[in-house]
């Protein structure tokens, strides 16, 4: 099964770590990265830009608005994904521990919807 | 009754009993086998629909169990390829269930054992919300009804039948998998499993001073599901939390008086303890003590047990519960076991000493809303003749709680207060 996993971090936090705390936490990030590669459940993975740069996007009887700011204010802001194949929950629930934002954040779960095409 | 008849009966009982003490199990194994809940509930049914038609022609097979995990799994096989006229996506999975599962070895003793922790354990999934575990493990682990789980928790039925089939709907769409946890994962989702019992058990015995019987059923269920979890799995948690039950139902009539008055645990009458569940109890505490892997539930069945022992309040040997409270505290530090240690240390060193440590919680800003801590404390203040201050304590108690017979023993209290 895939699975997706969101990874929500306090950007106030991660800005306020020192030069050497975010280098150690970045190569925590490639070395969890290196090991999914190998163990086979990687299949995507990428960091978002921070929720300044965010703009949301909704068109309301034909019309489109544009706002600037992330769909919802909340403590933790979305910050990556990875998209990985596990056998089931409790295998990607294995995976997403092992997120170095696990600790300091939180990670979000979600299988990915799989539709019957005939 | 002609000879037939009464034959047919007996088969009839026959299929009844084997119901009571096996449909759990065969449930386990056929969602093993299908992969299923909804199927295998349905496998279930038709295979003991199979066994009141023709037990009483072809005679009681051998192996009822294995028997009816056959003719489940047939049943429901046979089905999907009937449906699959409409569905042929179920061509496939028909072919595939057959093929897998035709060996009947995967139904044997060990496998079958496995599946009831399997059931367990998918039941118990941390990945579900509380709610939902609950109802979930007394309708599919225990087999009570949706009725029975819906009275027992005063909700209504719907209420419940929902939480089941939202919880059914994820594990079957986020890939919960039917299985007993890896060794490294076995803490954590054993505490889970754990937890379900344990609330379990609680809303049985909190309740039992009440109205309402079926709520106390609660309680001899969580132990059932207890002694089946310790005969599983027999981790120290296990046997500890099973200890804790044993010894808590113990005292169960002496909790209450004949009018349904709590009767605090210094007044019971201790020759209403029931010896033979205290006995079980307290030789499961030491098992699970000598094991050194122990934790919350075994020391708390320990500090039950040396209240279980004790010949009445005065003989109970307090500095051993402060002890024991201390290790607690440490190992699972909660306000609510700094409050029981404060009372124990009140019973060790007299009221002051308590009402000290009480104190100190309540100024942290914790328990503020909890009434035993109120009462509590109103009890340290009355003994030491501060009447105003066990005045004010008593009031706050009984403006937090709802429970009627905790209601009127503060009452009880308040009035026998000297002006």
């Amino acid at each position: 099964m895939k699975y997706l996993c969101l990874i929500y971090d306090e950007e106030k936090k991660l800005g306020a770590m020192s030069k050497s705390e975010s280098d150690a936490f970045m190569g925590e990030y490639y070395a969890f990265t290196d090991g999914i590669r190998k163990s086979g459940h990687y299949v995507a993975g990428e960091a978002l830009q921070p929720i300044h740069t965010a703009t949301t996007v909704r068109i309301r009887n034909g019309k489109m608005s544009t706002t600037d700011g992330p769909f919802a204010e909340t403590k933790e802001q979305l910050g990556g994904f990875y998209l990985i194949n596990a056998r089931d929950l409790n295998d990607a629930i294995q995976v997403a521990s092992k997120i170095p934002s696990a600790r300091l954040g939180s990670v979000e779960v979600r299988p990915i919807m799989v539709f019957n095409q005939q | 009754m002609g000879e037939d008849e009464a034959a047919g009966a007996g088969v009839r009982e026959t299929v009844d009993a084997v119901y009571r003490t096996d449909s759990r199990r065969v449930l386990a194994t056929l969602i093993r086998l299908l992969g299923d809940f909804e199927l295998a509930e349905e496998a279930l049914h038709d295979a003991f629909t199979a066994a009141v038609e023709r037990w009483p022609r072809d005679g009681v097979p051998a192996n009822p169990r294995a028997w009816l995990v056959s003719t489940g799994r047939f049943k429901a096989i046979d089905g999907m390829r009937r449906r699959a006229r409409f569905d042929a996506s179920l061509v496939e999975l028909a072919r595939r269930l057959d093929a897998d599962t035709g060996d009947p070895a995967a139904w044997d003793e060990e496998s079958v054992a496995d599946d009831r922790l399997r059931l367990i354990f998918t039941c118990c999934h941390p990945a579900l919300p509380p709610d939902a575990q609950i109802a979930l493990t007394l309708r599919e682990v225990c087999g009570l009804t949706t009725e029975e789980i819906a009275r027992a928790f005063l909700t209504g039925p719907s209420t419940v039948a929902q939480r089941i089939v939202r919880a059914k709907a994820k594990i079957r769409d986020a890939g919960i998998p039917y299985q007993v946890p890896a060794r490294a994962d076995l803490p954590d989702r054993l505490d889970s499993v754990l937890h379900v019992v344990y609330l379990v058990f609680n809303e049985g015995y909190s309740a039992s001073s009440g109205v309402s019987l079926t709520r106390h059923d609660l309680s001899g269920e969580a132990i059932r599901l207890g002694r089946l979890l310790s005969e599983l799995l027999p981790e120290p948690e296990v046997v500890g939390l099973l200890a804790l039950m044993l010894l808590h139902e113990a005292r169960g009539a002496g909790r209450t008086s004949p009018t349904g008055e709590l009767i605090l645990l210094g007044d019971q009458d201790r020759s209403l303890w029931r010896r033979d569940l205290i006995g079980e109890g307290a030789a499961l505490v030491e098992r699970a003590l000598s094991s050194r892997r122990f934790g919350p539930y075994t020391l708390q069945a320990a500090i039950a047990a040396v209240h279980a022992e004790a010949a009445d309040a005065a003989a109970t040997d307090w500095a051993q519960i402060v002890g024991l409270y201390d290790v607690l505290a440490r190992a699972d530090p909660s306000p609510v076991v700094e409050l029981n240690r404060a009372a124990a240390v009140a019973m060790r060193d007299g009221p002051l000493a308590g009402l000290t440590l009480i104190d100190a919680i309540l100024a942290r800003g914790d328990l503020a809303d909890y009434y035993p801590a109120h009462s509590a404390r109103a009890d340290l203040c009355r003994r030491l003749g501060r009447r105003a201050e066990a005045r004010a304590s008593y009031e706050r108690a009984l403006g937090l709680t709802r429970l009627e017979p905790e209601r009127r023993f503060l009452e009880r209290r308040l009035g026998e207060l000297p002006d």
